[in-house]
């Protein structure tokens, strides 16, 4: 167990530094705690699986530091860290059966053969893997090897952090559920600091106490996923943070209420002038804008409903720019004089994709 | 659901069937019809039924106990080269650089070996390991070591080894190389990570990758070396006595030298059965490691 | 254009892949195959491109049978969960070769090329290497290039699974458009419910080589034929509960007892399975609702939602509530069925009584 420190740390893969577009990741600082469940969460191509593997020691940084528990390990290599690491796709050894897959890291450093056995069996019972012990691992299905990877990342119960690398991708949405929870569940327990990188926002939120978001080797937002929901530092955190993602629109900011397209939308805050600061948009969640017949609000015009099981998420435009609210399952979408209403308390303002505080 | 049947399509393999039967076929035929005859000369066959093999299969008689001992040296032979040339092809590719511009070079350099004939490579070591000019002979007996291989049993056989060697373990290492080469990156990750040691890595990673194209790398050099004729003939011409006389150079002397035409027929129809009974051993091994592969797969 | 699967068949070795299949797919909306890895569903679309025969049963097209064609002598296009292209091609002459290959006019290919790029918003990368694009830039060539074959079935094989997670969302909004007005057939497959549900259209839910339904998507999700079809189209997975309803009362094996309330109420006694969707399960007490005593063994928040699982005695069961909730885990709680919003399905597996939605709920 350990806290991990990253200090002025920056990479490039490319020959040519210094310009700013040649990172992968640009220069961060960055603690986090002991113990600590960490997601990195951005697309791809944004860094997070640059910085993951800067952690670990299978690339070294061009530029900065990694510390653990303040000791300086950038120089150190994978072996010598002393982490975990699970990979997307099932890594495991094929001809080993699966006990000694879990086994493997644990024999590797000397650990007594009882203590190896029940390490095994715990991690096994924990996976849902006890039946499959005596298998030779090539036999097994992809999402059963995933599991064996998992189980290998978490057999040792030293190490300094365990690394994820999307390690849910092959695994079936029913899977999904049932291994995201004990995920949390061996992470409560154990107090490891677990590092998590995904594009999927909801393996992200779920599994981490704070999720970093990561866009064009830049972290725009480190949060609680309470925090990135309710309250998006970036409107690209706001986009890409839920499903659909957070309505952006071009808008004037005039005390308390924003004007876009000439329909006055009440704010919780009053804002400051806000000309020369940019371009000025608000943002507002699917989920917290109502859709009505009659009265005050956006009078946009639909363009579809699209089922989605529990609710529905009906697509507007209006002024030229696309809306989405959600609607329950059991109530349905007003047809005439259509009007999107906003929780006064759930609109931002942004100046230049940049939350504005009131 | 029921295919359409028409005979028409024995028509189109006609072409193809007479080629082989012209090729293949009639020559196996004609081999076969010398090994139930026998000739005393002036083109006068008599039959001899089954005599030629009865004899060749018997080790007491002389042709058995001939057939028997070249035999005996083509297995040896075989096992021996592949004992070296496997873990050695291994290793090599394990020593090639795996990105860079070295890569050209080093594939350039091993797959010399492999573009020159046969007896080229049985020319080049004759001379080369002669002990009067050839700069390996003079060494070695320089260095006090007797060597001969016109002369010495052991002389001999590490001649031929060794040119074996120099000549194909470059097959099992360009093979090795490009298996290795399949080799997710995430393996050796997660390895490092695991804590493995180098052996480990190569016995849990490497090894059970490789497993298919060493498979492959056996059957071809067990079944190449099996049926080596070129280069002992050119280097040892089979002795000093018999003791590099493979089934094959034998072969030669039996049909070509004594002009035994029966014995010689009967005994490349034996050798001819041991060569695909082998083929067929590896082929079912092959495939049989493949389906089980199968059943693993999502 | 129709493509019928007709009492299809297909076993590998003894091993049965596909079971007895029948299913009409209609063009002019997306048939999506749902189901879990192995549950048939690159089989079934490799039977209809004719990549392999089927051991008994036929394939229709337009109630023709074309069982025994091969694959090139049928207007079949697909894209795969990875990314196909030819890599030494600009996305241009990647899109282009479908044509190429029939040996169109060239003012032909390149219309239609353009026609594809610009409804695919590839315009920008035309002139690119396929291999230079990302990877959402590298799927829309395929889509593109499938497009361009104007081919009567188009097959999309988990086109979306290897992509962002946001890139997905784009993609799959447009492209039920992408077929609108055409007379092709096409046919998706996917593991993910929520995928099926957005994809809208009909919705095949496959399990273990056998088609279990076949219907309108909403349809499909809302009226479950069975207790398989019910699992397999719900995401978070739907909450079960096995009964035997007696005296008033449903019994579970492992001793949760809930009163014969709702729709119990009407059924005649027996044992049933009763399910219910993870929104159903209340974490708040209300009048109406049945209260059950259970641990809670994980709580998970997204933001938007919160799931917290919670372990009933005999089974294992998900809460999903809007907004923010937080329960600790090893927590003692009460959770809260609602009777109205149950489905019930008899013991072998069929279904009694479907959750009831919109208009029929009054």
């Amino acid at each position: 167990m350990a806290r991990i420190e990253l200090q002025s740390l920056s990479h490039s893969y490319g020959s040519a530094p210094g310009t700013s577009a040649a990172y992968a990741v640009k220069p961060m600082t960055m603690v986090w705690e002991d113990g600590g469940a960490y997601a990195l969460l951005g697309p791809s191509g944004c860094g997070k699986t640059t910085l993951l593997n800067i952690i670990s020691g299978l690339v070294t940084p061009t530029k900065g530091k990694v510390l653990f528990d303040g000791v300086d390990v950038t120089a150190l290599p994978t072996e010598r860290r002393n982490i975990a690491q699970v990979f997307q796709f099932p890594v495991i050894y094929d001809t080993m059966t699966v006990a000694q897959n879990l086994a493997f890291p644990l024999g590797n450093r000397g650990v007594p053969a009882e203590r190896i056995e029940a390490r095994v069996r715990t991690v096994a019972a924990m996976l849902g893997l006890t039946g499959e012990l005596r298998r030779v691992a090539r036999g097994l299905t992809a999402d059963m090897k995933q599991k064996v990877s998992l189980g290998r990342g978490l057999v040792r119960e030293d190490v300094c952090a365990v690394l994820f690398d999307e390690p849910l991708t092959v695994i079936d949405p029913h899977l999904k559920w049932q291994l995201r929870g004990e995920l949390r569940r061996v992470h409560r327990e154990s107090r490891t600091t677990m590092v998590y990188v995904t594009h999927d926002q909801t393996e992200a939120l779920t599994f981490a106490d704070k999720v970093v978001v990561m866009y064009d080797g830049e972290v725009v937002q480190i949060g609680t996923p309470q925090e990135l929901f309710e309250r998006p530092a970036h409107t690209f955190v706001g986009h890409f943070i839920g499903s659909p993602g957070m309505n952006v629109l071009p808008a004037s900011v005039e005390r308390n209420v924003a004007r876009i397209g000439g329909v006055a939308v009440p704010l919780a805050r009053v804002y400051p002038n806000l000309a020369g600061r940019g371009r000025i948009e608000i943002g507002v969640r699917p989920e917290f804008l109502q859709v009505r017949s009659g009265g005050e609000g956006l009078p946009a015009v639909i363009k579809r409903v699209e089922d989605a099981g529990r609710h529905k998420i009906v697509r507007a435009e209006f002024n030229g720019v696309a809306l989405a609210a959600l609607v329950d399952e059991d109530d349905s979408v007003p047809e005439t004089d259509v009007r999107f209403v906003a929780d006064p308390d759930r609109v931002h303002v942004y100046a230049d994709g940049v939350l504005v505080g009131g | 659901m029921e295919k359409p049947v028409s005979n028409r399509a024995w028509l189109l393999v006609l072409p193809v069937v007479a080629i082989v039967a012209f090729n293949a076929i009639i020559p196996l035929m004609t081999v076969v019809n010398y090994s139930v005859q026998d000739t005393f000369g002036n083109n006068q066959f008599f039959w001899n039924g089954v005599g030629w093999y009865k004899e060749l299969l018997d080790p007491s008689t002389d042709l058995g106990g001939r057939f028997f001992a070249a035999l005996g040296r083509n297995v040896a032979f075989s096992l021996i080269i592949l004992a070296i040339e496997v873990p050695l092809g291994i290793l090599v590719a394990l020593c090639m650089p795996k990105q860079g511009p070295a890569v050209a070079a080093t594939l350039v350099v091993l797959a010399l070996p492999l573009l020159v004939p046969w007896n080229v490579v049985g020319t080049i070591w004759q001379i080369f390991a002669r002990s009067d000019i050839g700069l390996l002979g003079w060494t070695l007996n320089h260095l006090g070591i007797d060597y001969n291989y016109t002369a010495g049993f052991f002389s001999a056989w590490f001649t031929i080894i060794v040119m074996d060697v120099w000549h194909w373990t470059s097959l099992i290492a360009l093979l090795c190389y490009a298996g290795l080469k399949s080799i997710p990156e995430a393996f050796y990750q997660a390895a490092r990570i695991d804590g493995a040691s180098r052996m480990s890595v190569f016995r849990w990673i490497e090894l059970p990758k490789l497993n298919r194209v060493l498979l492959i790398g056996v059957l071809l050099r067990f079944m190449d070396s099996f049926m080596i004729y070129t280069e002992p003939f050119v280097v040892t011409g089979g002795g000093p006595g018999n003791s590099t006389t493979m089934v094959s150079i034998d072969l030669v002397k039996i049909a070509l030298g004594q002009f035994d035409l029966g014995k010689a027929a009967a005994m490349s129809i034996v050798y001819n059965l041991i060569i695909l009974a082998t083929c067929w051993v590896f082929y079912t091994v092959m495939t049989s490691s493949d389906s089980s592969r199968k059943e693993g797969a999502p | 254009m129709t493509v019928a699967l007709d009492h299809v068949c297909r076993s590998v070795r003894g091993e049965d892949h596909i079971l007895d299949m029948t299913a009409t797919f209609e063009p002019g909306t997306i048939n999506v195959l749902l189901g879990p890895t192995l549950s048939g569903k690159t089989s079934t679309m490799r039977l209809l491109a004719g990549l392999d025969p089927p051991t008994s049963g036929r394939i229709l097209v337009n109630g023709r049978d074309v069982t025994g064609l091969p694959v090139r002598e049928r207007s079949v296009a697909m894209v795969y969960q990875q990314f196909i292209n030819y890599p030494s091609m600009t996305v241009y002459e990647n899109i282009a070769s479908p044509l190429r290959v029939r040996g169109a006019a060239r003012e032909e290919i390149d219309r239609r090329v353009r026609v594809a790029a610009g409804l695919l918003r590839l315009e920008p990368y035309l002139d690119r290497m396929a291999l230079q694009l990302s990877g959402g830039q590298q799927q829309r060539t395929a889509i593109a290039r499938a497009l361009v074959k104007d081919a009567g079935l188009v097959l999309l094989d988990e086109p979306l699974a290897n992509l962002d997670y946001k890139l997905r969302e784009e993609l799959r909004a447009e492209l039920p458009r992408l077929f609108e007005g055409k007379d092709a057939v096409i046919v998706y497959a996917t593991t993910e419910p929520t995928e099926a549900l957005l994809l809208g259209g009909a919705t095949a839910t496959l399990h273990k080589g056998r088609l279990t339904q076949f219907g309108p998507t909403p349809h499909v999700y809302r009226n479950p034929k069975d207790r398989i079809t019910a699992q397999t189209f719900s995401d978070p997975p739907m909450n079960f509960i096995s009964v035997e309803l007696k005296n008033g009362f449903a019994r579970s094996p492992a001793g949760v007892t809930l009163p014969a309330e709702g729709i119990l109420k009407w059924l005649p006694e027996g044992r049933y399975d009763v399910g219910f969707r993870p929104r159903r399960l209340s974490l708040t007490k209300a009048p109406a609702l049945i209260p059950v005593k259970g641990v809670v063994a994980v709580s998970e928040i997204t933001g938007s939602e919160s799931f917290v699982h919670i372990d009933v005695p005999g089974e294992r069961w998900i809460a999903l509530t809007a907004g923010v909730l937080e329960r600790q885990p090893g927590q003692e709680i009460e959770v809260y069925l609602d009777p109205t919003r149950f489905f019930i399905f008899a013991a072998d597996g069929r279904l009694v009584h479907a959750e009831p939605h919109g208009e029929e709920r009054r």
